[in-house]
């Protein structure tokens, strides 16, 4: 393997992760403002499909993408208004709303399996696209992964360092001491939430207008990304930067295991193909471990040396979800 | 009259008719009569004995997760690694039929032996969901959801490499097992009413232990406040994990019974989505296990007559899907905002 | 700015919680709101602030215009702060980012800025503020004044406070009632909401007492106690005279022990508590008397010493190994981890027997409940919900569910919300268990409660743990002191 291919490879490693980028992004949006969108597997598919058909039938893939993130918003707005308007259990709702969207997609979907579609295209970016690898890395892309490189960016500067972000922070922590600050918690747990579905949605049409163009029903390998991404939002500890991190880990895991399949001839390839579940498992015990009982017992009972190093090394894997996170606000 | 059984009765008839009114708005969209299909639906499911027979066929795992599935939500658990514990109970079950495939031991001792082997792989599954959650911190839905992928790679790794056919490996799985392996059928029909028995016989018994035993009164206390069921001297991790194995060994149950009465072998899709159906179930039946029999029937019975879908209409069997979770949506919508109502009232 | 309240009612479904109140508070005035708990003061406050709104008909007039004030942001605007009793902040983010939520202004924040006014103010004020510190390691005192020139900035006229004093020390007690009596100079109005006679009586320029929802009278200086008494119960009430227990055996000894948790470090705490006796923890909030408790509890593994029960160690133990050798622990937060909402008062007790056997005995679960129902005296029947009773009952209920017999009760804020006549009762309850041989160590913000019941006295300072003090030779000052952390020298003793 040359470094050309390995660069090439890397490069579809970050196209590839395009579409996971979108929703984890926008499922901290929505659970930094204290809603859990659990429908996502399901708003992926049902804006795959959905993006697909519009851009099919309109042959305009801009408004293919757009139909991706309407079916999102409206996905995520059944969210809302059970879990936030009627205050039902957010975790029941958003799974209900992802098998009913993913059989909704099969059902709708049938008439354009298989069927070829429009479909983006890299551009090359003049100049940038000449600078030695990472020009091949970040500049011959198309132009959703592109924007999914800026909407990383975007969401971390909005969360962290702007005015409103500071305020979708407070509402996950503490609702009513946003509310005293004169902020209406529950309409902008709304817009969030419906944001964070469009993005959601965005996911969708990035697969099926773009690194997997065309709509293939059940065979389409898409049942499941939507709950990767679901804890690639955990790992990412609600962090825009750290779950873009993990989005790009998990892409790269897929790709090793595509490379390294001829390598390992022994490892089975269904073998590999699920290495990233058990690897999930593996980092949300780490993550999480931390907070278990028994381990804060066994730890008082270890001399204070040792104690204080695996104290450190738990507190630097730890993510805490934001406090909010699934309870509803109510002002008495 | 909104209060009470009747009101609750009514605001669930709203919602069935919501969810059918949406679903025929979506039958529609698609230039198909929504009376055809529901005719076709019907008529599929309980137009014959045979149909019928299917349902049941069907109806089988689909009640044994439901009742596997109270107990977990009881104890405040969302089990979504139930669909792997039918998986692995179907993979234990053709383990033990492949153990003894040359055996002389009566058959009936073998197909007893297999079944628990499945109810036994199915709890073992559910329990490393368990331990993940009680020692590990990791939240049973991720943990269970992980755990459903790999247990499907574990299928089809079996199927195309140890326990592949004789020959070519296919996804139509492994070499089915002799007659003398199956749970007796009725003539002419695929159900068997062992399979049935043992299913009545799952929900009975879950419902006298949640309604009249201390075991079920305790695991009650633990789903509705776990902190203050541990101050008052219940050992609680104990009794998370004690839910994961019933519900698992249940979910087991149900995988070893698509082995030794529907399929007769492992094959790729061995769970059929029985335990996210179960979910469902659970949610739209609130938990209750008095009402988990008709809706269970009703469920499968739509799944079996969506079959004729694509042969008679051309349209996507699973609009029963689509069926299904528009009714639980709004069912959880209209109690939502019957709960609305009641308190401005 | 002149504040009047006109006939304000409000309705929580079928409680009245406002009736009818008229007040008239005038600009550059301290006015005191005084009532014990559940007397109707928050409601009202609420309802000035904005964050919940009384009944139509209600009228509220600033500066003689009517004005509807709909949410604290329309409160701000017409220029009311209100400081809640629970701080209402973000103790995982800095003290400037908290400061600069929700103030108005463009996209990006100009943090310099606000940097230097939240040091300005805070200068003015004498009041130590790192705009980059998190809160979360900040004391309740010091979150208080962060909200207070927060308000300040944001151009409050009107600043009302509930319940401040609670959870903080006497230092600063003092600094803060310094600061609230040079507001009136720049014509501000300050509302002092409190259920402490004593710090009403020694800031506020009038006082209006609040019984059951209902105005019943104001009083100006030179106050007279026994008539504030008199107004907010109604009749006189007397706590009777603090009686010294019989003690007995030794039930705890704890040798040596060592905490930690991620914030806070004990170390080396030698006690002894007899059965008879009851043991108060005294501290701000965060101090450690939680670790200790936990510790005590077998909830929390202690990292160094011994402990042990009755003679009998149960070093490393965990909870219900202590619950076996008769110890019970009462969280403070009732509904979320002391019952559970959702199952009946009969579930409760029949849990609480630890039952052996598989079916469930309805009617010895029946008859134990309205046994119990009875003796203790519970507003519910037998198959009441826990959420449906009230907090008083609750608390009740809580201690119904105590097994027999018992060495040792833990409870934390054992009264806290509850009306003087719950608090009276549950006291005369666990006093009952003391004589049948059990101790009991209780955490309470309360120093007249600490006072009032216990023999003797723990104080938390920072991890630090003073030597039991006998509660006959101490007093609130002292304990007020040591609290925030003065005064150590001579007290710490061997434990410091």
């Amino acid at each position: 393997m040359t470094v050309e291919t390995i660069l090439i490879g890397l490069a579809g490693v970050l196209a590839s992760a395009a579409p996971i980028i979108f929703a984890v992004l926008g499922e901290t949006l929505s659970e930094r403002a204290g809603v859990i969108n659990l429908s996502m597997n399901g708003t992926i598919l049902l804006s795959a499909m959905g993006g697909f058909a519009v851009a099919y039938n309109t042959d305009n893939i801009v408004l293919g993408f757009l139909a991706g993130m309407l079916i999102g918003a409206l996905v995520a707005l059944i969210v809302a208004f059970t879990s936030i308007t009627l205050k039902q259990s957010q975790v029941a709702v958003g799974f209900v709303l992802a098998l009913t969207c993913r059989d909704l997609s099969y059902f709708l979907g049938s008439p354009y399996m298989g069927v070829t579609g429009p479909r983006l295209h890299a551009i090359q970016i003049p100049i940038l696209s000449d600078i030695p690898i990472l020009g091949v890395l970040f500049f011959r892309q198309d132009i959703i992964t592109y924007i999914s490189f800026i909407a990383i960016v975007l969401t971390w500067v909005w969360i962290f360092r702007t005015r409103p972000g500071l305020i979708l922070q407070g509402i996950g922590e503490k609702p009513a001491a946003v509310f005293i600050r004169g902020s209406n918690v529950n309409l902008l747990r709304y817009i969030y939430t419906i944001i964070g579905g469009a993005l959601i949605g965005l996911a969708g049409p990035a697969f099926s207008l773009a690194i997997r163009a065309g709509w293939m029903g059940t065979i389409s390998g898409l049942d499941g990304i939507g709950w990767i991404a679901l804890s690639i939002t955990i790992f990412g500890g609600w962090n825009p930067a750290r779950a873009a991190f993990g989005a790009y880990l998990f892409a790269l895991l897929q790709w090793l295991g595509l490379v390294l399949q001829p390598v390992f001839t022994a490892v089975p390839s269904q073998v590999l193909q699920v290495a990233p579940f058990p690897l999930m498992i593996l980092t949300l015990l780490l993550v999480n471990i931390g907070n278990a009982e028994w381990v804060e017992r066994t730890l008082a009972a270890m001399p204070e040396s040792t104690r204080k190093l695996f104290a450190k090394l738990l507190r630097a894997m730890r993510a805490s979800p934001p406090a909010a996170l699934g309870v509803p606000f109510e002002r008495d | 009259m909104l209060k009470g059984r009747l009101g609750s009765f009514i605001f669930q008839l709203i919602a069935l008719a919501l969810a059918f009114g949406v679903v025929s708005l979506i039958l529609i969209s698609v230039g198909a009569s929504p009376l055809d299909a529901y005719k076709n639906m019907f008529v599929g499911s309980v137009g014959s004995v045979r149909k019928f027979a299917e349902v049941l066929v069907s109806f089988v795992p689909l009640l044994l997760v439901t009742a596997g599935l109270l107990i977990t939500f009881s104890s405040g658990l969302w089990n979504i690694g139930v669909e792997g514990q039918i998986v692995l109970g179907a993979i234990s079950t053709t383990w033990v039929f492949r153990y003894f495939i040359d055996s002389t031991l009566p058959p009936a001792l073998i197909i007893s032996l297999a079944i628990l082997g499945g109810m036994l792989g199915g709890a073992l599954w559910a329990s490393l969901a368990g331990i993940l959650k009680t020692f590990g911190g990791v939240n049973e839905i991720f943990g269970g959801l992980g755990l459903n992928f790999v247990s499907t790679a574990l299928t089809i790794y079996l199927i195309f490499g140890p326990w592949k056919r004789p020959g070519v490996a296919s996804m139509s799985g492994t070499v089915p097992f002799p007659d003398s392996f199956s749970l007796p059928q009725l003539p002419d029909l695929r159900i068997s009413m062992w399979s049935l028995g043992i299913a009545l016989l799952a929900i009975v018994i879950i419902y006298f232990i949640l309604q009249g035993t201390y075991f079920g009164l305790k695991i009650k206390a633990v789903g509705k406040n776990f902190r203050a069921a541990y101050l008052l001297g219940i050992p609680t991790w104990q009794y998370s994990l004690y839910s994961f194995l019933i519900c698992g060994a249940l979910a087991g149950a149900a995988g070893a019974i698509q082995v030794a009465a529907v399929y007769h072998r492992l094959i790729p899709s061995i769970s059929s989505g029985y335990g996210y159906l179960g979910l469902m179930v659970a949610m739209l039946i609130n938990y209750q296990a008095i009402w988990a029999v008709p809706v269970a029937l009703f469920f499968a019975a739509l799944n079996i007559g969506s079959i004729q879908l694509p042969i008679l209409m051309k349209l996507d069997s699973s609009l029963s899907g689509v069926l299904q979770g528009t009714l639980v949506l709004f069912v959880l919508i209209v109690e939502g905002a019957r709960q609305k109502f009641m308190k401005k009232a | 700015m002149n504040v009047e309240l006109k006939d304000i009612n409000k309705h929580f479904g079928k409680v009245h919680a406002n009736k009818g109140i008229n007040l008239n508070i005038p600009s550059g005035t301290i006015q005191g709101i005084l009532g014990e708990n559940g007397a109707g003061k928050s409601t009202l406050m609420k309802v000035l602030s904005g964050f919940i709104q009384a009944d139509s008909d209600s009228e509220i007039i600033l500066d003689g215009k009517t004005v509807t004030i709909d949410s604290p942001a329309d409160a701000i605007r017409f220029g009311i702060g209100m400081l809640h009793q629970d701080p209402l902040d973000f103790p995982p983010m800095r003290v400037l980012d908290n400061f600069l939520l929700g103030l108005p202004g463009g996209l990006f924040p100009n943090r310099k800025k606000i940097a230097q006014d939240i040091n300005l103010l805070a200068k003015e004020f004498d009041f130590s503020l790192d705009p980059e510190s998190y809160v979360d390691s900040l004391t309740v005192g010091e979150r208080q004044q962060l909200e207070i020139i927060r308000l300040l900035w944001l151009g409050a006229r009107v600043l009302i406070l509930d319940e401040p004093t609670t959870g903080i020390s006497a230092l600063q007690k003092e600094k803060l009632f310094a600061t609230l009596k040079k507001l009136p100079e720049q014509a501000m109005t300050v509302i002092f909401v409190s259920h402490k006679l004593e710090d009403v009586e020694s800031l506020c320029d009038k006082v209006a007492v609040l019984r059951a929802g209902e105005l019943v009278g104001e009083l100006k200086p030179p106050y007279n106690t026994q008539k504030f008494v008199e107004m907010m119960f109604g009749k006189m009430i007397t706590l009777g005279e603090r009686q010294p227990s019989q003690t007995g055996e030794t039930i705890l000894s704890l040798d040596n022990i060592s905490l930690e948790d991620a914030r806070l470090k004990i170390k080396n705490v030698n006690v002894e508590i007899k059965a008879g006796e009851v043991i108060g923890l005294a501290g701000m909030e965060g101090s450690g008397q939680g670790l200790f408790m936990r510790a005590c509890s077998g909830l929390m593994r202690t990292v160094g010493g011994r402990i042990q029960l009755k003679g009998q160690d149960v070093t490393g133990k965990h909870y219900h190994a202590f619950k076996k050798a008769g110890v019970n622990f009462l969280p403070a937060a009732r509904l979320e981890e002391g019952l559970i909402p959702g199952l009946s008062l009969t579930d409760h007790f029949i849990l609480a027997e630890q039952p052996k056997g598989i079916f469930i005995d309805r009617a010895a679960g029946q008859s134990l409940a309205e046994d119990r129902i009875k003796s203790f005296n519970i507003r519910g029947t037998p198959l009441s919900t826990v959420e449906s009773l009230s907090g008083g009952n609750q608390q009740r209920a809580e201690l119904a569910l105590l097994q027999s017999p018992l060495s040792l009760i833990l409870l934390e804020h054992p009264t806290r919300g509850l009306d003087i006549e719950s608090v009276i009762y549950i006291w005369a309850k666990l006093k009952e268990r003391c004589k049948q041989g059990a101790a009991i160590i209780f955490i309470s913000s309360d120093l007249d409660e600490v006072l009032q019941y216990s023999d003797r006295i723990l104080v938390f300072f920072n991890g630090n743990v003073s030597t039991p003090i006998d509660t006959h030779k101490t007093s609130v000052t002292e304990l007020g002191q040591l609290m925030g952390g003065k005064g150590w020298t001579e007290k710490a003793g061997k434990n410091a």
